[in-house]
C-alpha cells in the first residue's frame, strides 16, 4: 500500500497544488457545480450592489408583479418584478450581499470563538476548561431560533445584532467539536513525542493538533454556513430580521407572501436562491469531509467513476 | 445513574434561572405594554390604573422581587392578553406542539432508518445517490419556503387541504409534511454515514462468517451499533420542533407553544413569555436524559 | 485422487485501488485435509489472508476480482455456488476466527446470545441453541462459565475474547477452522494457552485447522505443513520441520535468519562508575490502581537495558515516567547525578535533549501533515542552540543517510513510507536532538520479523558508533536476546528478577521468567516440541 501512495504522490506533484485540489474538485461532479454556483453567489454578493443598487430599488408601478420570463421588458426581468414594479434578478443579486455577509461572519465569529475555546477545554486541565464546557452546556440547552426571536424582540435587529446573536448560539457547535478532537489528538503518539522534545503548549497546540483538527472543523464551518443560512432567512421572514429598504433572500419571500395567490414568482425565486446556496453548501461540505481527509481522499483520485 | 442526572439538572436549573433573569430585565427595558392594550384614546387615569394592576409603576428590583415570590409559590403569573394563568396558557399551547413533534419525528426516524441502512448497504448503488441526493435537497430547504409553496399547490390550486388551524386530521398533513422534510434529510445523511462505518467493522465480517443472512446483518448487528450516533440527531431534531417551530406554526396557524411564543413577545405579555422559556427548558432536560438512556440500553460499554 | 477436505487450486485475486491494479495472489494452491493442521506463513503485504477471505467469501467485490482458481470443498467449486449455499456453509461448514477479538464482538450484544446465533442462523431451535452455547463456555475453559454467558466482549481480557470467538466458531461443530492470526495481540503466556486449545480441540473434532501467522513459533508449535507467501504468491511449501532445517527458497532462507533470538549474547558490562540513569523506589498510582510498585533501575553509560512484561506489567509507565511525561507518584530519578524529580521546567527542558523516545507505532508517533524535514528540523526549532538554521538541510540529510534512508526523501509524508521507514524516520528524529539515553517503547514491535532484525541491527550500529545507551521495553524475551546488556523482567508492576541478559536466558533464577521463556515460542520444530514438554512440566509444577 505504501508504495503505490508513493507512486501516486510523486506523480502529483508536479501539477501544482491548485491544479491536484482542481482535480480532486473535478473528480466530484456535483461538489464541482455547487463550489461554481457558490463562486457566482460570492462574487453577487461581492460586486451585485455596486452594479444593480439602483436598477433593483428602481420602482416601476407599471410592471407591478410583472410575470417572469417576459423578456420585453429586458433581461432583468427574466425572472419577473415585485409588487412596486422592480426587477426581481436584479433584487437577488443585490440581497445576496445581506444574505451571505450576515451567515458569513456569523460562522467565522462562532467559528473562530468556538474553537479557541475547544482548544483551551480541551487542551488544559485547569478549572477554566470545566467553566467553558458548562457556558457551551447553556448555550446548547436553549433552542437557537427561540432565544433569536427573543433578543431581536428586545434589541434593535441591526445586521450587527443578528451576526451577534446567530454566532453567540452556534458556538457550541465548533465548542464540542474542537474539544472532542483535541482530547483525542492529545492522545496521539506524536503530541506525546512532541513533548518529549520539549516542545511548549503553544507549539503543540498550533504546530501539532490545530493542523490535525482543522478539516474537521473547515468541514463542519461550510455545513453550518447554510444552517446559519437558513435561521437568518427564518428571521427574517418573521420580519424580526434584517428590516426593509435593507433586503435578504428571506425578507423577499416575505415580502412575495401577501400575493402567493396571484404572483407565486415573488416568494419563488429567492426561495430557491436560498435552497440552491444551502444544497450547495452541502454538497461542498460532503466533497470537503472526504477530500480533506488523506485516508479517504483516494475515493476522488480514482477518478469519478467510483465516487458516492 | 441519580448522580449523574442529578448533575443534569443543577446545570439545566443554573442557566434557565440566568436566562430568566435575562429576559425579565431585558424584557422590561423595552417599555411598559400599556399602549398596546388601551385604546389609543384611554385617559392618562385608565392608563394609570392598568400600570398600577399590573405593577409596571415600581422599581424593576421590586417587580423582580415580587415575580420570584409568585414563583416559589407555584404562580407563574398572569397573562394580560389572555386574563388567565400564564402556565396554563402555555401548557394547552405546549400539549399540541408536543403532539406535532411525536407524529413528526416517528414518521421521520421510521423512515430515515430505513432509507439510510438501504442506502448504506449498497453504497455507490443507485438507491444511494437517489437518497443521497434528495436527503441533501431536504436538509437544504428552508422550511417557510416549502411551506407556502405548499400550500399554494396543496391548498390553494387544488385545495386539498386547509391551509390552518387544527379541526381535523386533514389539518396536521400540511404541517407535519413541512416538518419532516429536513429532519428527514439530516438523519437519513447520518443514518448512512454511521451504518457505512458498521458495516466495514470487524464484527460484521464476523457476522458474515458466520453465515448471517443480509437483512439479520443490516438490522440487528448493524442498526443497533449505527443508532448511537443517530440518537443524538433524533434528539436535537425533536428538541428544535418543541422548541423552535415558530415558523411552521404561524405560517399554519397551529396553536403551538412556538407561535405563542412570538404572539406573546409582540405583545409583551412578559408571564407567558417565561413560563414558555421554563417549559421549553424542562423539555430539553427531559429529551437530553431521554437521549442519554437510550444511549445506556443500546450501548453496554455506556455507564453513567 | 480423492478429494480434499479443502483445495484452491489456481487462485489469482485481484483490487482495484488509486494507483490502479494490485494483484494480491497469483495462482495460488494449496489443500488441507481432515485433522491436519497447515500454515500459511507470510510478511504485511504478502496476500496470506487473501485466499482464507475467499474461501470465507469475504472478499468485496468490487473493489476485490477473483480473476481465475477453483476453491474446492470435498471437491465441489464453492466459486460456481450461489450467494446462498455460499451462506450455508459459512460457520456450519467452515468457520473462521481473527486477530483482534474485540473488535470481531459485536460490543452490544451478550457473548452467550453471540455463540447462540452462530447455531440459530444454521436452524437450530433457539433454546437447544443457548443450551450448547453455555457447554461451549464451559468446554473453552472459561472463568465462571455460567455467568459468562450473560456478559458483554468488553468484560473479558483478550486471552478470554480470544476463547470466546473459538467456542462461537465451533458451535455447528465445522469441518474446517480457519484461524487468522489468533494470537498475535496476546501475551507469549496467553498466547501458548490458546494456542494449545486450539490443538486439543483438533483433536477432539478431528476438524482440518488452517492457521494464518506471521510467526515462525507459531508454525513450529502447531502446524504440520507449511506455505509460505511472498508478494501474493507461494515461495515455498512443504512438511514444517523440512522447511525450517532446508528452507530452498532465498525468501525463506531469509525469514528464518531473521528470526530473533539466534545470535549471540552480549557480553556483561562494566558496572563500575558513575550511572547515566539511575532511578529508585518508583511508584504510581492511577487513582486507586498501584501501577508501579517501587521499581529500582540503572543504566551505565553506553549500556542497553531492557525491560521485558506482558500487558499490565507496568513497563510502559517505567518508560513514561522516566522521561517525566507520566509522573511518577513518588520515587526519585537521577540523571547524571542531577534529580530529575526536584527540576523546574526550564532545566527540565535542557534535559530534554539528552533522553529521547522511539515509539512503538511509527504511523502514529510521526505527524501526519509534516514532511519529513519539518519533522526532523522541528529538534532545532525547540532547542535553538543545536544547530543554526542553515545547517539544518544539511544535518538532515546526514541523518536520513544514517538510519539508512535517502537524503531527498525528506520532502515526503509519513504516509509515503513503509512501516520499517518511517521507525527510522522515528529514530533519526530522535538523533536530531544528539541524545545520551533513546528510550524504545516497543520500538521493534509492529514491524515485520525481517524489518524488525534491521531496525535492531540500525540501532546497534548507532550505538557503537555514538556510544549511545538505550532503555528498551519489549513484551517479547527472544527480541531483547542478542540486543541487550541486561534484562529486567516485570509483573504487575514490580522487578521479578534482573541481570545480565546470559543469565536470564540460561540460568533463570525465578518462576515467572522459566514460564515467559517456555511460552515464547521458538522458529525451530524440534526445539519447539522438547520447549513444549518443558512447559507441560512446569505446568503441573506450578499447578501440584
Amino acid at each position: 500500500m505504501s508504495a503505490t501512495n508513493t507512486q501516486t504522490s510523486d506523480a502529483a506533484k508536479p501539477k501544482g497544488l491548485v491544479a491536484q485540489w482542481f482535480a480532486l474538485l473535478w473528480a466530484d461532479k456535483f461538489a464541482f457545480f455547487a463550489a461554481l454556483f457558490l463562486l457566482i453567489a460570492v462574487l453577487c454578493a461581492i460586486f451585485g450592489p455596486l452594479l444593480f443598487e439602483t436598477l433593483a430599488t428602481k420602482q416601476n408601478l407599471r410592471g407591478r408583479n410583472a410575470p417572469p420570463f417576459d423578456l420585453s421588458r429586458g433581461w432583468a426581468f427574466i425572472l419577473g418584478a415585485d409588487a412596486l414594479g422592480r426587477p426581481l434578478l436584479a433584487r437577488i443579486v443585490v440581497a445576496a450581499r445581506n444574505t451571505l455577509l450576515v451567515a458569513g461572519a456569523a460562522v467565522v465569529a462562532s467559528a473562530v470563538i468556538g474553537t479557541t475555546l475547544g482548544l483551551i477545554a480541551g487542551y488544559s486541565r485547569k478549572r477554566a476548561a470545566q467553566w467553558i464546557m458548562r457556558l457551551g452546556d447553556v448555550i446548547m440547552s436553549f433552542p437557537s431560533l427561540l432565544l433569536a426571536v427573543i433578543v431581536l424582540y428586545m434589541l434593535e435587529p441591526s445586521i450587527a445584532n443578528i451576526v451577534l446573536v446567530l454566532a453567540i448560539t452556534r458556538i457550541p457547535i465548533y465548542l464540542r467539536t474542537a474539544r472532542a478532537e483535541v482530547l483525542e489528538v492529545r492522545e496521539r503518539m506524536f503530541v506525546q513525542a512532541a513533548k518529549v522534545m520539549g516542545a511548549s503548549d503553544m507549539r503543540i497546540i498550533f504546530r501539532h493538533i490545530l493542523p490535525v483538527i482543522l478539516p474537521t472543523l473547515v468541514t463542519i464551518a461550510t455545513l453550518d454556513f447554510a444552517f446559519v443560512m437558513l435561521a437568518e432567512s427564518a428571521l427574517s421572514f418573521l420580519g424580526i430580521g434584517i428590516q426593509a429598504p435593507e433586503i435578504t433572500w428571506g425578507l423577499m419571500v416575505s415580502q412575495g407572501r401577501p400575493y402567493l395567490t396571484n404572483a407565486w414568482w415573488l416568494s419563488f425565486w429567492p426561495g430557491l436562491a436560498i435552497i440552491l446556496t444551502t444544497l450547495s453548501l452541502n454538497l461542498l461540505s460532503n466533497w470537503m469531509r472526504i477530500a480533506l481527509d488523506p485516508t479517504q481522499r483516494w475515493r476522488l483520485e480514482m477518478g469519478g467513476r467510483k465516487n458516492g | 445513574m441519580s448522580k449523574f442526572i442529578g448533575k443534569r439538572a443543577l446545570a439545566s436549573a443554573v442557566s434557565l434561572i440566568g436566562l430568566v433573569i435575562l429576559v425579565f430585565f431585558l424584557s422590561r427595558l423595552t417599555g411598559d405594554p400599556t399602549d398596546l392594550y388601551l385604546p389609543l384614546d384611554a385617559s392618562v387615569e385608565a392608563r394609570e390604573q392598568f400600570r398600577e394592576m399590573h405593577g409596571f409603576n415600581d422599581p424593576l428590583i421590586v417587580q423582580f422581587g415580587r415575580y420570584v415570590g409568585d414563583l416559589v409559590q407555584g404562580d407563574f403569573g398572569e397573562s394580560i392578553r389572555q386574563a388567565r394563568p400564564a402556565m396554563q396558557v402555555v401548557l394547552e399551547a405546549f400539549t399540541w406542539t408536543l403532539a406535532l413533534a411525536v407524529i413528526t419525528m416517528t414518521f421521520v426516524t421510521i423512515a430515515a432508518i430505513v432509507v439510510g441502512s438501504l442506502a448504506a448497504f449498497r453504497a455507490g448503488g443507485i438507491f444511494d445517490r437517489l437518497a443521497t441526493f434528495f436527503s441533501l435537497i431536504g436538509a437544504s430547504a428552508p422550511d417557510f419556503w416549502i411551506a407556502i409553496v405548499a400550500i399554494v399547490i396543496f391548498s390553494v390550486n387544488l385545495q386539498w387541504l386547509p391551509t390552518s388551524g387544527t379541526g381535523s386530521a386533514a389539518h396536521w398533513v400540511l404541517p407535519v409534511a413541512v416538518l419532516f422534510i429536513r429532519p428527514f434529510g439530516l438523519i437519513v445523511q447520518v443514518v448512512r454515514g454511521s451504518m457505512i462505518n458498521v458495516l466495514s467493522s470487524a464484527y460484521v465480517k464476523t457476522a458474515r462468517a458466520k453465515g448471517v443472512r443480509t437483512l439479520p446483518i443490516i438490522f440487528v448487528h448493524g442498526l443497533r451499533n449505527a443508532m448511537l450516533p443517530v440518537i443524538t440527531v433524533i434528539g436535537d431534531q425533536a428538541a428544535a420542533i418543541l422548541n423552535g417551530a415558530v415558523v411552521v406554526e404561524t405560517i399554519f396557524g397551529f396553536p403551538g407553544i412556538g407561535k405563542l411564543m412570538i404572539d406573546s413577545i409582540l405583545l409583551r405579555d412578559f408571564s407567558v413569555v417565561l413560563a414558555a422559556i421554563m417549559i421549553s427548558a424542562l423539555a430539553i432536560f427531559l429529551m437530553n436524559l431521554l437521549i442519554d438512556i437510550a444511549y445506556a440500553l443500546l450501548d453496554p460499554r455506556i455507564r453513567y | 485422487m480423492a478429494d480434499h477436505l479443502l483445495e484452491v487450486r489456481d487462485l489469482s485475486v485481484e483490487f482495484h485501488t488509486a494507483a490502479g491494479t494490485v494483484k494480491a495472489v497469483q495462482n495460488v494452491n494449496w489443500y488441507l485435509d481432515r485433522g491436519e493442521t497447515l500454515a500459511i506463513l507470510g510478511e504485511s503485504g504478502s496476500g496470506k489472508s487473501v485466499s482464507a477471505s475467499a474461501v470465507m467469501n469475504l472478499i468485496d467485490m468490487p473493489p476485490g476480482k477473483i480473476t481465475s482458481g477453483a476453491i474446492l470443498l470435498n471437491g465441489k467449486d464453492m466459486l460456481k455456488m450461489s450467494a446462498e449455499e455460499r451462506r450455508a456453509i459459512n460457520g456450519a461448514k467452515i468457520a473462521m476466527i481473527f486477530q483482534d477479538p474485540l473488535a470481531h464482538l459485536n460490543p452490544v450484544f451478550t457473548v452467550g446470545w453471540q455463540i447462540a446465533e452462530m447455531m440459530t442462523t444454521h436452524g437450530r431451535p433457539r433454546d437447544k441453541a443457548a443450551a450448547r452455547a453455555r457447554d461451549l463456555l464451559h468446554r473453552v475453559g472459561l472463568p465462571e462459565p455460567d455467568l459468562a454467558f450473560g456478559k458483554y466482549p468488553h468484560q473479558f481480557s483478550g486471552g478470554q475474547r480470544q476463547r470466546l470467538m473459538i467456542a462461537m466458531a465451533l458451535a455447528c461443530k465445522p469441518d474446517i477452522l480457519i484461524a487468522d492470526e489468533p494470537t498475535t495481540a496476546l501475551d507469549v503466556t496467553v498466547q501458548a494457552q490458546v494456542l494449545a486449545l486450539l490443538e486439543e480441540l483438533q483433536q477432539e473434532t478431528g476438524m482440518g485447522l488452517l492457521l494464518i501467522t506471521h510467526d515462525l513459533g507459531v508454525v513450529a508449535e502447531i502446524a504440520d505443513r507449511v506455505v509460505v507467501m511472498n508478494g501474493g504468491q507461494i515461495v515455498e511449501t512443504g512438511n514444517a520441520s523440512e522447511v525450517y532445517h532446508n528452507p530452498q527458497h532465498p525468501y525463506t532462507k531469509k525469514l528464518i535468519a531473521a528470526a530473533p533470538g539466534s545470535g549471540e549474547m552480549p557480553e556483561e558490562s562494566d558496572r563500575r562508575g558513575e550511572p547515566l540513569l539511575r532511578a529508585t523506589d518508583l511508584h504510581k498510582y492511577y487513582s486507586a490502581f498501584h501501577a508501579l510498585k517501587g521499581v529500582d533501575l540503572t543504566i551505565m553509560p553506553g549500556e542497553t537495558v531492557a525491560v521485558v512484561g506482558e500487558s499490565g506489567s507496568g513497563k510502559s509507565t517505567l518508560a513514561r515516567a522516566i522521561l517525566r511525561l507520566d509522573d511518577p507518584s513518588s520515587g526519585q530519578i537521577h540523571y547524571r547525578g542531577k534529580d530529575l524529580m526536584t527540576l523546574g521546567p526550564r532545566e527540565l527542558f535542557g534535559l530534554r535533549r539528552d533522553l529521547q523516545m522511539v515509539f512503538q507505532d511509527p504511523t502514529q508517533s510521526l505527524n501526519p501533515r509534516m514532511t519529513v524535514f519539518q519533522l526532523i528540523s522541528e529538534a532545532w526549532a525547540i532547542h535553538p542552540e543545536i544547530l543554526p538554521r542553515k545547517q539544518w538541510r544539511d544535518r538532515v540529510a546526514e541523518l536520513l543517510t544514517k538510519v539508512g534512508l535517502k537524503p531527498e526523501m525528506a520532502v515526503r509524508y509519513p504516509h509515503q513510507f513503509s512501516g520499517g521507514q518511517r521507525q527510522r524516520i522515528a529514530i533519526a528524529r530522535a538523533l536530531a536532538m544528539e541524545p545520551k539515553l533513546i528510550v524504545c517503547d516497543e520500538a521493534v514491535s509492529a514491524l515485520d520479523v525481517s524489518i524488525q532484525a534491521q531496525v535492531i541491527e540500525l540501532l546497534a550500529g548507532l550505538r557503537r558508533e555514538m556510544g549511545l545507551s538505550y532503555l528498551f521495553i519489549a513484551h517479547d524475551l527472544p527480541v531483547v536476546r542478542d540486543f541487550a546488556d541486561r534484562v529486567i523482567v516485570m509483573k504487575s508492576g514490580e522487578i521479578v528478577e534482573e541481570g545480565p541478559v546470559r543469565q536470564i536466558f540460561e540460568a533463570p533464577r525465578k518462576d515467572y521468567t522459566r514460564a515467559l521463556l517456555a511460552a515464547s515460542l521458538d522458529p525451530d520444530p524440534e526445539i519447539q516440541a522438547a520447549r513444549r514438554t518443558a512447559r507441560m512440566e512446569l505446568e503441573m509444577a506450578v499447578s501440584a
